[in-house]
């Protein structure tokens, strides 16, 4: 029990992270048990592909703000970015909540978003060998898209990643709370999911909406999960824009975050007295 | 004639028991229209620049989308929830009673349920329908020319997704084969118009979408090319009869839910 009650701050973090890499480890081995299915979830998600040639088309024949390789570029960087932010959390939250196995995972000494969160993280890296041989394979076709960003590009575009999969994380982990009261959360993310896409940057690049939808759009928490770090990705920005970018992506992290603890309370109140 | 009266049966328990859930059509209802609305505003935004399709305007792709909804409420009233059933009955062996009982164990397994999921997305598709028809001025469509591409639409539709959930025999665990079909299909979203010509290949000659959407929508406008026309239910009964024998075939290889 010395690892889980920790008395100085040095023993809370290693506690902290032989937790996480146990959690890590178990997810990953889950996930590689399905890698059949993972291959098919990244086939899935065709949708870039698909708009890449609707809009590369079109630009060939409208004046838009974005030339036609960088259409190809950005449709590239939707698709990865998709694959490394997917996020499922509310419909294992659901099957746990109606279910009641949410119980037995309440007596262990860990909250269980660590448990969620691991293993997205986990499948994440299972996914990676499937999602990086469809990116080659792309370039083989189309080698007049390759194009290389600069070290400090790359890892801009990381860190943005990683954060626009936290916040999708922690948006939907929040609607996930829901179904301590309701049995239609998936329902709302089904809307959610519809923004997402369409302010987020999946169906067009956000340079392309009207200057009126656009400042809208800009103060959302959507274009940070999916239209920032493709943008960034192929350059040209304004660091201003970018700087303001982060901090709504930061603002939305900080206001889920407490969102989801606040309701994290309230429904184990809930579930503890429905008694399932 | 007994094949009618038992789908009647089948549908009249399946969808009441769905009416117990009768909130979540509600929400499934705002969020087929907000999801039409979103592709609806992308559809814009290729008018916008002087883009666009070529041979198409704005009204005339919005019959196309509407075509589209229309095809995605069929998918999640009757394939969605049957066939994604597949598995699950591969799954628990509960196949078996399917092929015990005397009835085409097809029918069985591909139209036992009807759910009302799908019901939002029809009306929508419809009124969007309506909407391009009228503002491009086709208040008359040619309905007449355009039943045998759309039914054919239906049976093409209903094929592949057959196909593609018969895998699961073979396969047990693939839950999403299916959405990789729904992925490939949300390129019935444009007319084929708005493609390359690479994208147009695949999608007339390898995965038909073509067939699904821009004939019937070309067949409503009245301009169809004689020989899509002609192609459709050709298309549609291939891929009928492909997916029949596919499960015939699945059948004779399954061997119970121990092997």
């Amino acid at each position: 029990m010395s690892a889980l009650q920790p008395t100085s701050v040095g023993d809370r973090i290693r506690a902290g992270w032989r937790i996480a890499r146990g959690l890590f480890r178990a997810g990953y081995a889950y996930m590689t048990e399905y890698r059949a299915e993972l291959i098919l979830w990244a086939l899935a998600n065709s949708l870039p592909f698909i708009l890449m040639g609707a809009w590369t088309q079109a630009s060939t024949r409208g004046h838009f703000a974005l030339s036609p390789l960088d259409l190809v570029r950005y449709f590239l960087a939707v698709f990865v970015v998709r694959q490394l932010t997917v996020v499922w959390v509310l419909w294992e939250v659901e099957q746990q909540v109606q279910g009641g196995k949410l119980a037995p995972q309440l007596l262990q000494p860990v909250d269980p978003a660590w448990r969620h969160l691991m293993n997205h993280v986990a499948e994440r890296v299972a996914r990676l060998p499937f999602a990086a041989s469809l990116v080659v394979l792309f370039f083989a076709l189309y080698p007049a898209a390759f194009f290389v960003p600069s070290a400090m590009t790359l890892a801009l575009f990381l860190v943005l990643v990683a954060a626009a999969f936290l916040l999708r994380f922690l948006v939907q982990y929040t609607l996930a709370m829901l179904c301590f009261w309701t049995e239609r959360a998936s329902s709302i993310e089904q809307l959610n999911f519809v923004l997402y896409m369409f302010l987020g940057g999946a169906i067009a690049p956000l340079d392309f909406f009207p200057p009126a939808v656009r400042a809208v759009a800009d103060w959302t928490p959507f274009p940070s999960m999916m239209w920032l770090p493709c943008r960034v990705l192929l350059g040209g920005v304004p660091t201003a824009e970018v700087a303001r970018a982060v901090a709504v992506l930061v603002g939305w992290c900080v206001v889920f975050f407490v969102a989801s603890r606040l309701l994290w309370r309230a429904g184990l109140r809930r579930f503890s007295a429905m008694g399932a | 004639m007994r094949i009618a009266r038992i789908l009647s049966l089948f549908w009249r328990t399946s969808w009441a028991a769905e009416a117990e859930y009768r909130g979540n059509f509600v929400f499934a209802a705002l969020a087929s229209a907000g999801n039409l609305c979103a592709s609806a505003c992308s559809l814009w935004l290729f008018y916008q620049g002087g883009g666009g399709f070529p041979g198409w305007t704005f009204d005339e792709s919005l019959v196309v989308l509407g075509l589209f909804s229309l095809y995605t409420g069929v998918v999640g009233s009757v394939l969605a929830p049957n066939l994604g059933r597949i598995v699950q009955h591969v799954e628990q062996g509960t196949l078996e009673f399917v092929l015990l009982k005397p009835l085409d164990s097809q029918l069985q397994v591909s139209l036992r349920v009807l759910s009302p999921w799908g019901l939002a997305d029809v009306g929508w598709g419809v009124v969007l329908l309506v909407a391009g028809l009228a503002r491009s001025g086709h208040a008359q469509p040619s309905l007449l020319w355009a039943i045998v591409p759309l039914s054919s639409g239906v049976v093409l539709l209903y094929a592949l997704w057959f196909l593609v959930a018969t895998t699961a025999v073979w396969f047990t665990k693939i839950y999403n084969a299916t959405e990789v079909l729904r992925g490939l299909l949300d390129a019935g979203r444009f007319p084929m118009a708005a493609y390359p010509a690479a994208y147009r290949f695949v999608f007339i000659f390898i995965v038909p979408v073509a067939f699904l959407t821009t004939v019937p929508g070309e067949a409503l406008l009245g301009r169809a090319s004689s020989s899509m026309l002609a192609a459709s239910p050709f298309v549609a009964a291939v891929a009928f009869v492909a997916a029949r024998a596919f499960w015939g075939r699945a059948m004779r290889r399954y061997t119970g839910a121990s092997g």
